[in-house]
């Protein structure tokens, strides 16, 4: 456990190799292969480590490892008036939350570099080793930060993640809407870091330090302010935007969809079961924090469940295969953060973990969809591609069951938990959330029938050629028509089926580490991440104490001021609202059953739905599109969310910029012009003064005495007898002179 | 007999053709032999008075302007020669370089 620094490492050092040398050097095969043999061992290390980490104690399932120091000791002022010291080493956590997360994260990681061996083999050589390099990077800087231990280098990595994502969503990047959808991901998720970097100021400023296990102890020694809004709240609040923005959440989702523009199996594994997931990880990290704010807490399950419900609105009317699945995902995400904001922290995770996998399958599986129809994304043109491509047929339908809710697919364990927890919180979000969860059985089924049921929409092709590879998967050139003939619709090579059945088996299997008590199962999961949501030196003490709502804690609170008084029985009791385990409000068996049948039954309603409406009855959708035609069009265009930010917040900011270059050009420029021309004018004034009066002065002396010479030169005739003449007549004076005046 | 005062009265004519020779000729040759005149004037004054006087003195100085008037002679003939090789004329009206 002490080389868990290694597992982000390998995988950058990979990066580093295909990123300086093998874009200029590397083979195809060996680009492929160094990225995929550091993500092995990035996943076998996991895994050893998860190992070590289930062999310890639940209580003592933490271990923290110290690389270096980074930043030491920077004095700071705090909030209350001391001095903190700012020190950030690069430390390394290795907890039941961070060892779920870089098993999903090196696991579906490594699944993914497989398959895109396959998906991006038409790729130019130093393209393709830039394609992984950029892979093996998204991974050294996602688990960079699910395993930081403090908020400093989850920052690192939360920023690195964007940058890859950026980088590969433009991966494209000599197509325009390629480019600007990596532009668009970028700038949205710098709205987010925004908040979250203004959450880290404020949470060093209130409690001095920024490793998690230190914030989360001083929080839980804080009351919860369950009365109004205070330094928490705020806190929270602030964070909770940098994860919107991460995760896609209302109002910064805007930039999910339009990230399918990257490689499919990209928006696998980034815009599907990772770095999206960033943001619920991170407010299950300080799950205490957010514990301690009721109201935040209530702001992330409204804002979860609207997202869910809009996305999943608008997921119903798209025709892009991969819009769809974006849709969903964002509508999935919104329900791990209405788990988060019912405090079903342990849910929450659950269903990151089971949504990484069946969403990842799903996205990988459409994936082989657009590979097999030559770069095919809208689904009016593909259909009945069952009989083409039966692995992937299989392999979808088993995901879409999955984030259906059918039991006993994954999905259908942690999604049934997350209504579960929430029917126990609010009425009218569990009802919202229902009607979402009908909704993504119906678009979900929706898909697989527009693609593998009905008639075939898609373009013809040419029988003659090489029509004996169409069924099977041993056709490795028949992709993306860049290269050699498109012999139509034909399964995926190996490279790309074997990780759809892996990870079909995943989305199965999954969830079966969360059965429900009522089940018969021991919900392993929750009892498994518990000890990562709460404040660890009060969590000890009582564990069990019936507190939930935050009514009660305040009872609780008060309870246990009067029999312990002080402020550390409070804290104790703030603990344990941030502890989701075991709930007072427990409700009869045979209503949990019930509730579980009624998910269930709307899973079934919404695939039965689907099925009528786009494979028995196509006319039946089409009527009711003509009929509910404004509906239809609202939907269609999403809302007119990306015009109405387009006309408010992004011609406003350019107003803004407008406006202040206006300001610069006149203003500023203006004065610095002004000064110039004043410059200008002065020195020509001077100029003149210089040349008229000055010279003038100097040219008159000079003119004066040309004039007044002009008379006496004429006396040098230059004649020498006249000189001598002079001379005589000089003599003759002087002489005479002498002569006679003496 | 003649007395000193013929000498003075030969002197000073003489002295005097030499300075209208100089005021009057244009031929810059003919103005050097009216100065080589008078520079002789002076010197048969200078005789003049050296025999009255019974003095050596003045044939001394005689004999040094004869050799200053050599000298100068040659100076002279040699500037004209180069002024007649520049211009091709000895007039000396056109020896106005040092005009204003």
């Amino acid at each position: 456990m002490d080389l868990i620094w290694l597992i982000p490492l390998l995988p950058g050092l990979g990066a580093l190799v295909n990123g300086v040398a093998g874009v200029r050097f590397f083979s195809k095969r060996t680009a492929g292969l160094v990225a995929n043999a550091t993500m092995a061992a990035a996943l076998l290390l996991s895994l050893y480590a998860f190992w070590q980490l289930l062999g310890l104690p639940a209580e003592g399932r933490e271990h923290t490892v110290r690389v270096i120091p980074w930043i030491s000791g920077i004095p700071l002022a705090l909030a209350n008036g001391t001095i903190g010291m700012f020190s950030v080493p690069w430390g390394f956590r290795l907890d039941p939350l961070s060892g779920m997360m870089i098993l999903v994260v090196t696991g579906i990681g490594f699944l993914i570099h497989v398959y895109s061996v396959g998906y991006m083999h038409g790729e130019p050589r130093g393209a393709y080793a830039r394609y992984f390099a950029y892979l093996n990077l998204f991974v050294f800087f996602m688990l960079m930060l699910v395993l930081g231990d403090n908020f400093i280098v989850m920052f690192v990595g939360w920023e690195g993640v964007g940058l890859c994502s950026y980088l590969l969503i433009g991966y494209w990047y000599e197509k325009k809407s390629a480019s600007d959808a990596g532009k668009k991901a970028f700038i949205v998720n710098r709205i987010g870091d925004w908040g979250f970097i203004l959450g880290m100021f404020l949470i060093f400023s209130t409690f001095g330090t920024l490793d998690f296990r230190a914030v989360a102890n001083a929080a839980g020694a804080m009351p919860v302010e369950a009365a109004g809004f205070g330094t928490l709240s705020l806190i929270t609040l602030l964070l909770f935007i940098g994860a919107t923005g991460k995760s896609a959440q209302i109002p910064l989702y805007v930039w999910l969809p339009d990230a399918m523009e990257g490689p499919t199996p990209v928006s696998a594994l980034i815009h599907a079961a990772t770095m999206v997931t960033a943001g619920v990880y991170m407010v299950g990290r300080n799950a205490v924090l957010f514990g301690h704010s009721p109201m935040t807490m209530e702001v992330v399950a409204v804002v979860g469940v609207a997202t869910a419900f809009v996305a999943a609105t608008i997921g119903l009317v798209q025709n892009d295969i991969k819009r769809v699945l974006a849709y969903s995902t964002v509508s999935q995400l919104g329900f791990m953060f209405l788990a988060m904001g019912v405090g079903a922290y342990a849910a929450g995770a659950f269903h990151l973990m089971t949504h990484a996998f069946f969403k990842a399958l799903l996205f990988l599986c459409s994936g082989s969809v657009i590979h097999a129809m030559a770069g095919q994304q809208d689904m009016r043109y593909m259909g009945s591609l069952k009989k083409y491509m039966p692995v992937t047929y299989v392999t979808m339908l088993v995901g879409t069951l999955a984030i259906a809710g059918i039991p006993p697919l994954s999905g259908f364990f942690s999604k049934d938990e997350i209504l579960y927890r929430t029917f126990l919180e609010n009425k009218v979000i569990w009802g919202v959330a229902v009607v979402t969860a009908l909704m993504t059985a119906f678009y979900m089924y929706r898909l697989i029938s527009m693609t593998f049921f009905g008639n075939y929409r898609g373009p013809a092709w040419d029988h003659g050629g090489g029509h004996g590879s169409h069924g099977n998967g041993h056709d490795p050139h028949g992709g993306h028509g860049a290269h050699g003939e498109w012999h139509g619709p034909h399964e995926s090579p190996k490279s790309m089926t074997v990780p759809l059945q892996i990870l079909a088996v995943g989305a199965v299997v999954a969830g079966f580490v969360g059965i429900p008590a009522a089940l018969g199962g021991g919900n392993a999961i929750e009892h498994f991440l518990e000890p990562s949501f709460v404040a660890r030196t009060v969590a000890t003490e009582h564990a069990t104490a019936p507190a939930r709502s935050e009514a009660e804690t305040l009872s609780a609170a008060a309870q246990a001021a009067e029999s312990k008084g002080g402020a550390q029985a409070e804290t104790a009791a703030a603990a344990e609202h941030g502890a989701p385990g075991e709930t007072a409000q427990h409700i009869s068996w045979a209503a949990e059953m019930g509730l579980m049948g009624l998910s269930v039954l709307v899973g079934i309603i919404g695939i039965m739905t689907a099925y009528r409406f786009y494979v028995r009855a196509p006319e039946i959708a089409e009527s009711l599109a003509r009929r509910w035609s404004g509906a239809h069009r609202v939907l269609s265009n999403k809302y007119y969310v990306d015009e109405i930010y387009g006309a408010t917040v992004v011609s406003g900011t350019l107003g803004g910029a407008n406006g202040l270059w206006a300001f610069d050009r006149m203003i500023v420029d203006g004065a610095v012009n002004g000064s110039g021309w004043l410059t200008v004018f002065s020195a020509w004034f001077s100029h003149l003064l210089d040349k008229y009066i000055v010279d003038g002065l100097v040219n008159l002396v000079g003119a004066l005495l040309e004039e007044s010479s002009f008379m006496f030169r004429r006396f040098q005739t230059g004649l020498i007898q006249n000189y001598a003449l002079v001379m005589l007549f000089g003599v003759f004076a002087f002489v005479s002179v002498y002569l006679f005046v003496r | 007999m003649i007395t000193t005062t013929h000498y003075m009265v030969l002197s000073a004519a003489l002295f005097t053709l030499g300075v209208v020779g100089v005021m009057t000729r244009r031929n810059v040759i003919i103005v050097l032999m009216s100065i080589e005149l008078m520079l002789n004037a002076v010197n048969i004054n200078l005789v003049a008075f050296s025999h009255e006087l019974q003095n050596a003195v003045g044939q001394v100085f005689a004999v040094f302007i004869i050799v200053v008037a050599a000298a100068e002679a040659a100076v002279g003939l040699g500037i004209i020669l180069s002024f007649y090789r520049n211009k091709e004329t000895v007039n000396i009206d056109e020896m106005n370089l040092l005009r204003w």
